[in-house]
Order: C-alpha cells, then sequence, then structure tokens
C-alpha cells in the first residue's frame, strides 16, 4: 500500500519501545534461574549479565553509568546471591566501562569480547568471593566451567542483543 | 566501533560537571550496592520478603516448565562429564563395585534392625512429611546452592524444616512463599549439617562446599579416622533433622578430615519429601510417652 510506505519515511519508533527495551530484555536474562535447570554446582551463565554487557557494548550512549545499580538489584533477587552483590558488582563494572571508553582511542570486535570476558570473570569471581570469603579464595576451578561457557556464549548474546537492537531503533 | 566523540568534553566546564555527575551516582550506586551487602550479613533473612516476591513472580514458568523437561536436570552434568571422562569413569566403576556390596550390607543391616527393633517393641517410626513437591529451580547461576521447591507456606511449610528424598538430605526450608519455599541445599557453604559415621556412631559435622561435596570434620579434633566409603548419616543434635537420613560417602581424606559426596544429588531428585523439625517432633513424643507413664502408674 502506498500510503503506509509513505509513512514509514521520517517515522519514529515509539519512545517507550526505545526507552524500555534494554532493560527489560537484562532483566528477562536475569530470570534464567527460573528455568528448572538444578546443579549441584554454579554452571549457568549469568545472562542478565552478558545481556548488560552486550548493551552497554554495543550502545554506549544509552546507558547511565549508575544503570548497573538498579539492574543488578533486580538480578540479586532472582539470582540467589545476597541482596547487593550485582548492584556493588555491576555498578564497578559500569564505572571502569565510562572511564575505558573516555580513555580508548579505537575499538573492535575482539576487544569487545576481551572486555566482556574480563567483567564476566570479574562479576563470577567477586560473587563468589562476596558469598564466603574465607572458604572460596582458592576455590576458582569451581568457577571454571561457568566462565568458560559464559565467555564463549558471549559472542551469540551479542549478537542477539544487536538484532534486537536494530529492531527497536527501526521504525 | 570507536567511542562517540560525544562523550569528550573539550573545554566546556558545564560537560565536565555533567560527567563528574554522572560518575559520582555511578559511585553512589556502588556504595549502595556494598550498604545492601552488608545489611544482608548482618541480618541474612531481611530481605527475604523481596526473593520471595521474585521466587513468586517466576514460579509459573518453572513450574510448568519443569513438568515439561524433567530430563534438563543433569545438564551441567553432562557437560561437566566430558572433562576427564576416561579416568572418571574407572573410578565409577570401581565405585559401583563397592556400592553394590555395600547395599547388600545395608539390607542386612535394615533386616536386622526391624528384627532388634520389633524384639524391643520399639515404634519409632519416621516422623510424618508435611508436603511432598518437586524441585522447580536452583541456583544455578551463582556460587550459592539453593533450589526452589514447588510448594510453600500454603501447605504447611516453615522455615527450618528438613527436606530429604529417598537417596538422603537434600537439605532444609530457608524462606516460604505462598506457594514457594527456597531450600538450602547440604552442599552450600552455609549449610552446616551435624552427622555422624553410620558404622560407629562417629560426631561430626559435614559443611557445604558449593559444589555438590562436604567438608567433613569430626569433633574430636586431632585424630582423622575416616576412610573412603565411610556412609555419613544425619545425627539428629541441633534437633533438625531426623536421626539416620543418609547425607554423603566419604570419597576422600583430607589434613583435618574428609570430602564427602552428597548423596542426594538435587539434579537427579524427582520429588522432595518435607518433614517436620525433628526437636518439635521429639517433645510432643516425649509430651505423649510422659502423659501415658502417667495414665500407666495411675492404672496401677
Amino acid at each position: 500500500m502506498p500510503r503506509s510506505r509513505q509513512s514509514r519515511i521520517g517515522r519514529q519508533p515509539s519512545q517507550l519501545r526505545i526507552k524500555l527495551i534494554p532493560p527489560l530484555t537484562v532483566v528477562i536474562g536475569s530470570m534464567i534461574t527460573a528455568l528448572p535447570i538444578i546443579t549441584d554446582y554454579p554452571i549457568l551463565p549469568p545472562m542478565g549479565l552478558l545481556v548488560i554487557l552486550a548493551w552497554r557494548l554495543i550502545r554506549p550512549g544509552y546507558w547511565a553509568v549508575w544503570a548497573g545499580f538498579p539492574l543488578g538489584l533486580i538480578d540479586d533477587i532472582f539470582s540467589g546471591q545476597p541482596l547487593g552483590s550485582a548492584a556493588f558488582l555491576w555498578s564497578l563494572v559500569f564505572i571502569l566501562l565510562e572511564t575505558l571508553d573516555r580513555k580508548a582511542v579505537r575499538r573492535d570486535y575482539w576487544q569487545d569480547w576481551l572486555i566482556a570476558s574480563t567483567a564476566i570473570i570479574f562479576v563470577l569471581i567477586g560473587g563468589m568471593l562476596i558469598v564466603d570469603f574465607r572458604s572460596n579464595v582458592l576455590r576458582f576451578d569451581l568457577l571454571a566451567p561457568q566462565i568458560l561457557l559464559s565467555v564463549l556464549l558471549y559472542p551469540f548474546v551479542a549478537r542477539l542483543i544487536g538484532a534486537i537492537d536494530n529492531w527497536r531503533v527501526a521504525a | 566501533m570507536a567511542p562517540p566523540n560525544y562523550r569528550r568534553p573539550g573545554f566546556s566546564k558545564r560537560a565536565q560537571y555533567s560527567i563528574f555527575a554522572s560518575y559520582l551516582l555511578g559511585i553512589l550506586g556502588a556504595v549502595m550496592g556494598l550498604l545492601l551487602l552488608l545489611i544482608s550479613f548482618i541480618d541474612p533473612q531481611g530481605f527475604s520478603a523481596l526473593r520471595t516476591i521474585g521466587a513468586e513472580a517466576v514460579a509459573p514458568i518453572s513450574k510448568s516448565l519443569s513438568e515439561i523437561g524433567g530430563a534438563t536436570g543433569s545438564a551441567g552434568d553432562e557437560i561437566a562429564a566430558y572433562f576427564n571422562a576416561a579416568s572418571k569413569n574407572a573410578a565409577m566403576q570401581r565405585k559401583l563395585e563397592q556400592y553394590r556390596t555395600e547395599i547388600l550390607e545395608a539390607r542386612a543391616l535394615k533386616q536386622e534392625n526391624e528384627r532388634l527393633k520389633d524384639l524391643l517393641k520399639l515404634d519409632e517410626e519416621v516422623p510424618d512429611s508435611i508436603a511432598m513437591a518437586r524441585l522447580i529451580s536452583s541456583t544455578a547461576s551463582s556460587a550459592r546452592r539453593l533450589a526452589t521447591l514447588g510448594v510453600g507456606s500454603n501447605s504447611g511449610l516453615e522455615a527450618g524444616q528438613p527436606v530429604r528424598s529417598p537417596e538422603g538430605l537434600v537439605g532444609r526450608i530457608l524462606e516460604t512463599g505462598p506457594t514457594t519455599a527456597r531450600v538450602l541445599l547440604v552442599s552450600d557453604g552455609k549449610n552446616v549439617t551435624p552427622v555422624q559415621r553410620a558404622s560407629d556412631s562417629l560426631p561430626a559435622f559435614a559443611t557445604g562446599r558449593g559444589d555438590g561435596t562436604v567438608d567433613i570434620q569430626p569433633i574430636n579434633i586431632g585424630s582423622n579416622p575416616f576412610k573412603t566409603g565411610d556412609l555419613m548419616i544425619t545425627s539428629g543434635s541441633g534437633g533438625l533433622y531426623s536421626p539416620g537420613i543418609p547425607v554423603a560417602v566419604v570419597i576422600r581424606k583430607t589434613e583435618s578430615g574428609a570430602i564427602g559426596r552428597v548423596l542426594a544429588n538435587p539434579a537427579k531428585v524427582s520429588h522432595a519429601i518435607v518433614q517436620p523439625i525433628f526437636q518439635a517432633e521429639t517433645v510432643r513424643q516425649i509430651e505423649k510417652d510422659s502423659v501415658e507413664d502417667v495414665e500407666q502408674e495411675s492404672g496401677e
């Protein structure tokens, strides 16, 4: 129909969609613990973290520095970590990423992956130490499968978030 | 992708201040996270209402999914099994043989036990179960070991009640919502279970290690009497768990104690049974007995 084609030009996507999609996907990612996967040791990738990292690295301009706090808090509700754990660690990651963004001269895909991997390792180890510092400080091998899985999964999550982002801004 | 240029403030004081303010907010978020963490440590149950709301909100998803895909439970195991599969296989073969003989021994012991109980006319029944339900999800992405049970306070569940399966002790109820309950698994680092060796009731404590094993420390420090294959059962001291529930099997010795594998692997537990707190049951039993004694005495 020519009418609708004409109206597509210069049409803006709804502000609600533009504003709400990123945090919404992060919360859905945090809810991965709702899946009936019952394990004896940590193995499931922290999807909330992967999604927020993908958004943060794809759309640096969208995120405020403080955004790690509220979304981390929601992640804590579902993850089983003591409340405040992700809120604290994600805030730190956001501050570091902001600093990095201001310092960096150029950035490519591999650097994004490296940054995301470092952040994942930092948050997972930090979360483990927060749970129990004394008995966990020498047992990082416990996290190895989860870290490996998360780092390998990150590019796929980034692809997915990229696709969602295209849809988000498309009119 | 290079960072966008508008992030560089240039000489504008206003732009520099706004960057400073955004950093300040970010740091404020981190500090508030730390404060919340502190509160969580001082009062671990303080935010249970929030977590309960979260668990209740996603419970319908978990419940319907766990009905469909019971097989997903051991996904983690299956992935992990690829690491050093061959040596594990050999070790498992050896263990299987060992367990076979142990099971036979246990059967004989059970029969003997029943016969002795009959002789003594002991009517020591396992406390009634309060509820039976599926474990619907767990904190599989966190270092904590908590699982969610598909029933809650509507079915009479309370914090502290032991949860077991036919294989052994699963954990105890930590928080309850109307239709869900959080279970602190035996393998969680914050869970300490009073146990004893099945063969000679040597008392010990089993502390979770977060990976399906427990650290077993004897109460008599200095001696290390454990050997591979020892079965640890609940001792009943502390009054939470009724005595005699299998907890773990010793898989190797350490300097001061032993490492044991938890018998009730939550990934494979299809149904968990919630029991009343043992102490409450005992107190009730003693009251009943004493009343009976009085009646008998008055009858004589």
